[in-house]
């Protein structure tokens, strides 16, 4: 069988695989959701102020809560694969429609950070691991460590002081100037310079990781046999660095940016609420405060299947690097 | 022991960061000398700048003392890292080793099961369970432990799949060892080391999770801690930078000597992997 | 006598500081000429890998460098030229190939991309003309479908067809040195006499000088024109392969060449009627990872074990060799059940071990051992030795004063010093090692001892040693033995009957004796063929 259609059937096998994952997320979700002080009718119920236990009771036979548990799973499961994701009486709207709204705020955020990271990462990494020992290597290797150890937050607040406070440069906050009604280019142009600030503080962290992933494995595969069998060939170490030992060194980084995307996710939820960034992240804040259970654990199953997703993507990215991989 | 030493001795940034964390734990354990008012209390003007009005790293709007709060916050985050990472391995190892030591349905069990936990994006978890659970150090540490557990489920089976096949395991069957004494006496012990050393890292990655789940408010509303120092301070953040900036530079610091010790410890207890470089 | 293409004088490499000797070699002396098959021999840490690796520039730097001397290529000093010639000289004059093809070939480039390379690098040539030598290449070196081999990745190849693709890629541009690092050990024989062939082909045709380390006598014996043997970075004896090894004269070459076994079977003993180990029809197959839920049969199970039938006599040693694959190892570990067989029976004193549940299994643990192959990975690095050795009969129920009595007891046994009971296995050489895992294996008291290749990880005169305590064991506690190998030599050496193992299957079992006169199976008549230093009669 040709790799071509091999390749095909192992992604056909892994997107199954990743339907058990989807469905046990969504079980574990409804467990969170009924093990959560009082439901949906109690939270109504404080909103209206006072209502009669006979009115609660209603209530709750009208969405099905007086139902065992069992069935409630099955309506609930029923419920999440038609995409309804139940209501946010705070919000007034349905959980899956406030998701969409705010979901390419997000998604714009995650994308420029995955490529800051991941680039920058390979990048710095690299010159690390080929000035070994210098003071290109030892700066890196420093810058590197302290942000792996900088609480996010506490990076977006520092930001803000210096770009925004102090500077003056970004905008603190949001993301566009609403009240400028700028169009075309323009919005874009400002989108962009609202952008920069969330991007560099979510995408620090995961830098300062990949920087030392790449110095770790571009050192590693130095060590290895074909490297001196590709220096007995006679060959440059330019074309040995750039060809045998690179593409060997980014194996374990491609792996690894697949891993880190959940915690990105988990990221975005506090460098949207340093800068008041619109995205699913600020959402899900928003959502804390206001005990909006619904709407939280509606963020939480989406941003699972998106890590799943990915996950996906990464694997077939995975399987055109590395030949090795058993396809079958 | 005295070899170990040596070793871990070779890296100096680990012994620096060794030297920082002692001084942070003397700190912690002498916190009630120096500030013994409650970290809560209004002790002075609010919003006094560093060392104005009797205040080493000034006041935050309702006059609550910086400096006061940082060193009794240390024992928060060290505390809660501490159980946390305890409690995870635990798991970890427990997942782990029958996963790698059994093998074949035992293995695809729990190995999907960790798979699952790996997914969910841990940050989100977390803030789920402490919201569900009400913030309090018990929640937080089990928010921490339940998703962190997955990377030590995986270290251990990997370690245990390989050691089960080493000669030595093989000589215990042949002298019919029972299956629970080779996993505990025989393979574990040669699995120690790598579980040290992600174990410390973890002790830093906690550390930072705690300080994110109290900044976003939710953390114990009984206990000081840095992550809540720099959530309150952060609306005043134009007049007053002092409150949020010093509790972030103390999380800075204390994940910085952990990770430098991590390093060190994994120098010190895989010697093969350093000369290599 | 023409110039040689190759003069080493005065040759020194330095260890980095802290190693446990300042020179890892020291006044090497050498040449190569034309032509001509220089093997350098000796022991693990003798410097013989090193020395190759100086004339080619590639010593593990910074540590690792050349403290003084001339390596002179063509009136060159080659640890004086540039960085651009050396590289230069790398893959088109001087090129080199490896012990372990799998790890010397990059894993994610194929190989026709990484025989391009080099054309690529040292000469100017149209794609398509490098292309068309490449496969021409492939074809010489013997590969089938030399166009499948160029699009393969090295892990799609078999270990001979990967070290045939090294030996294509070195000989691109019909290099003037040929310098072989161990290129067969990683081989099994029958493969090891076709590259060694190959590489004596490839030298007539082309005229190379090839420079060739080994640790293995017999392999010198096939393909040396001149020997040179090293001991501890130093040369100790030098000179035409004939006389080196016939007559040696270092007393080191010596005792390395009497350590070798030697390939005339022992003498037959009288055989007792007593069977204790015995095996029906015995079969075990692996499958090849799960299918998709777990669920349906596995289309990739492979049989390890096919329908064998031994049996082991009391006293006597039971050989049952093969090369990788053919199933010997699970054999062993299915007769002393580390692993359950999927059918068949093993009788054990005439007792069928295969149908009893694992609590029965511990009482008839005590009658049969095992010695292991890896000296490193067969003790627990975390026990101390007399843990080790003593915790079988412990947990037998004998009492813990009594065990560690018996345990350093058996320290003495294998030779060695009593006071090894309290230290850890790091602190003692592989040779030592091997006897604490002997010693483990007899604390039991068993009747019958399995052996795992106990000496294929070990030097030629450590071998011998421990072959020579195995003996002796053998004689004084009136063991039986099953002894698992892939060297011929050892078997004629150690066992009274032979079974022959290929695929899973025992293809022929005979006398030691008859067995190595007069093979009947042709694959046993191959393997024999293939034995290195066969024709090669020593004093």
């Amino acid at each position: 069988m040709p790799r071509s259609s091999k390749i095909f059937r192992y992604v056909s096998k892994r997107l199954l695989q990743g339907i058990p994952i989807i469905i046990a997320i969504i079980v574990i979700n409804f467990f969170l959701l009924n093990l959560a002080e009082g439901d949906a009718v109690d939270v109504l119920a404080g909103e209206a102020g006072s209502a009669t236990p006979e009115y609660m009771e209603q209530l709750r036979k009208k969405f099905g809560l007086d139902q065992p548990l069992p069935v409630q799973l099955a309506v609930y499961l029923k419920n999440v694969l038609v995409l309804d994701l139940g209501y946010s009486f705070r919000h007034e709207m349905a959980v899956q429609d406030l998701i969409f709204d705010r979901f390419a705020a997000t998604a714009l955020l995650m994308t420029s950070t995955i490529i800051l990271a991941v680039g920058f990462g390979i990048l710095l990494g690299l010159m690390a691991a080929m000035r070994l020992n210098t003071w290109k290597d030892a700066v890196i290797t420093v810058f590197a460590l302290i942000t792996y150890a900088t609480p996010l937050f506490w990076v977006g607040l520092m930001m803000i002081v210096v770009f925004s406070l102090y500077l003056g440069w970004f905008p603190t906050s949001g993301m566009e100037n609403v009240a400028a009604f700028y169009e075309g280019w323009d919005r874009v142009v400002d989108i962009a310079h609202h952008l920069v600030l969330p991007t560099i503080t979510l995408s620090l962290f995961y830098l300062a990781l990949y920087t030392r992933m790449m110095r770790a494995s571009m050192l590693e595969q130095y060590g290895q046999d074909y490297v001196v069998t590709a220096r007995a060939k006679g060959l440059t170490e330019r074309r040995i660095t750039f060809v045998h030992v690179l593409r060997n060194a980014l194996l374990p980084v491609v792996t690894m940016a697949g891993v880190q995307v959940g915690a990105l996710i988990g990221g975005s939820v506090i460098v949207e609420s340093v800068f008041a960034w619109p995205g699913l992240g600020m959402l899900a804040f928003e959502s804390l405060f206001a005990r909006d259970l619904n709407l939280l654990l509606g963020i939480f199953l989406l941003s699972s299947i998106l890590v799943v997703v990915v996950n996906l993507v990464v694997d077939i990215i995975y399987c055109f690097l590395d030949p090795r991989i058993d396809v079958e | 022991m005295a070899e170990f030493w040596t070793r871990y001795r070779r890296n100096r940034a680990a012994v620096l960061g060794l030297g920082i964390l002692f001084t942070i734990l003397f700190m912690a354990a002498t916190a009630h000398l120096f500030y013994p008012e409650d970290p809560f209390r209004l002790v002075g003007r609010p919003l006094s700048g560093p060392f104005e009005n009797g205040f080493l790293l000034g006041s935050d709007s309702l006059g609550r003392d910086v400096a006061s709060g940082i060193v009794h916050g240390a024992k928060t985050s060290l505390l809660i890292g501490l159980i946390a990472t305890l409690v995870s391995i635990f798991i970890g190892i427990f997942f782990g080793a029958f996963a790698g030591y059994f093998g074949g349905r035992v293995d695809d069990l729990l190995m999907r099961i960790t798979e699952i936990f790996q997914t969910i994006p841990s940050f989100i978890f977390a803030i789920l369970l402490v919201a569900i659970m009400k913030p309090s150090i018990f929640s937080i540490v089990i928010a921490i432990a339940v998703v962190s557990w997955p990377g030590v489920a995986r270290l251990v089976r990997g370690e245990f799949l390989s050691l089960k096949n080493r000669e030595f395991v093989q000589a215990c069957h042949t002298i019919g060892m029972s299956d629970l004494r080779v996993m505990l006496r025989e393979i574990l012990p040669n699995c120690l080391s790598p579980i040290i050393v992600i174990g410390s890292l973890m002790v830093a990655t906690a550390i930072l999770i705690e300080s994110g789940l109290a900044f976003l408010g939710l953390g114990d509303p009984n206990i000081m801690s840095w992550g809540f120092q720099i959530g309150a301070g952060r609306t005043m953040l134009r007049s007053a930078w002092w409150v949020c900036t010093f509790p972030g530079i103390a999380i800075l610091i204390t994940v910085l000597a952990i990770n430098l010790i991590g390093e060190g410890l994994n120098d010190a207890l895989n010697p093969r992997l350093k000369e290599r470089q | 006598m023409s110039t040689p293409l190759l003069s080493i004088s005065d040759l020194s490499i330095l260890l980095p500081d802290g190693a446990d000797r300042r020179h890892a070699v020291a006044e090497v002396a050498m040449k190569l000429h034309a032509g001509e098959t220089v093997c350098i021999v000796g022991e693990s840490g003798s410097g013989k890998s090193l020395t190759a690796r100086a004339i080619m520039g590639l010593l593990p730097a910074p540590h690792v460098r050349v403290g003084s001397g001339v390596i002179d290529f063509g009136g060159e000093d080659l640890t004086k030229v540039d960085y651009e010639r050396l590289r230069n000289i790398r893959g088109s004059e001087i090129s080199m190939i490896f012990q372990e093809p799998m790890t010397a070939l990059n894993p994610v480039m194929t190989i026709g991309d990484q025989i391009d390379e080099i054309f690529r690098f040292h000469v100017s040539m149209p794609p398509e003309e490098r292309q068309k030598r490449a496969l021409g290449l492939l074809e010489d070196v013997n590969l089938p479908d030399p166009p499948r081999i160029m699009a393969a990745y090295p892990h799609e190849l078999s270990g001979g067809q990967r070290q045939r693709s090294m030996i294509a890629m070195a000989l691109a541009l019909g290099p003037k040195i040929l310098i072989a690092d161990e290129p067969t050990t990683a081989l099994d024989v029958t493969t090891q006499a076709q590259i060694l062939q190959l590489i004596k082909d490839m030298q007539r045709r082309l005229g190379t000088g090839v420079l060739f380390i080994t640790h293995d006598f017999g392999v010198v014996a096939d393909i040396a024109d001149r020997v040179i043997v090293m001991q501890e970075g130093l040369i100790v004896e030098s000179g035409k392969s004939t006389q080196v090894l016939n007559k040696p004269k270092h007393k080191y070459t010596k005792s390395l060449i009497a350590a070798i076994p030697r390939l005339k079977p022992r003498k037959a003993r009288k055989r007792s009627k007593e069977v204790v180990v015995e095996t029906s029809a015995l079969h075990k197959s692996f499958g090849g990872g799960r299918s998709f839920f777990g669920f349906g049969k596995n289309a990739h199970a492979i049989d390890a074990v096919s329908d064998v039938n031994i049996e082991l006599r009391k006293g006597e040693t039971l050989g049952v060799v093969g090369e990788s694959g053919s199933g010997k190892s699970t054999l062993a570990r299915c007769i002393i059940r580390l692993i359950d067989s999927d059918t068949g029976m093993v009788k054990l004193n005439g007792v069928d071990i295969t149908s009893l549940k694992r609590n029965e299994m511990r009482q008839h643990r005590k009658f049969i051992q095992m010695v292991f192959q890896d000296p490193f990975a067969s003790l627990n690095p975390r026990s101390k030795v007399g843990d080790i050795i003593s915790q079988g009969p412990m947990l037998q129920g004998i009492e813990k004063t009594k065990a560690h009595q018996r345990a350093r007891e058996l320290l003495d046994v294998v030779g060695l010093d009593s006071k090894a009971f309290d230290r850890f296995p790091h602190e003692f050489s592989g040779g030592q090692r091997q006897r604490i895992g002997i010693a483990r294996a007899l604390a039991l008291d068993p009747d019958i001892l399995v052996a795992d290749e106990p000496v294929s990880a070990l030097d030629v005169s450590i071998q011998a040693q421990i072959l020579g305590l195995l003996d002796q064991i053998r004689k004084e506690m009136d063991l039986s033995m099953l002894f698992i190998t892939h060297d011929l030599r050892v078997a004629a050496q150690v066992c009274d009957f032979v079974a022959v193992m290929q695929k899973g299957h025992v293809v022929e079992v005979g006398a030691t004796n008859k067995l190595f006169t007069q093979p009947q199976h042709e694959y046993t008549k191959s393997l024999l063929e293939a034995v290195p230093g066969k024709d090669w009669h020593f004093a």
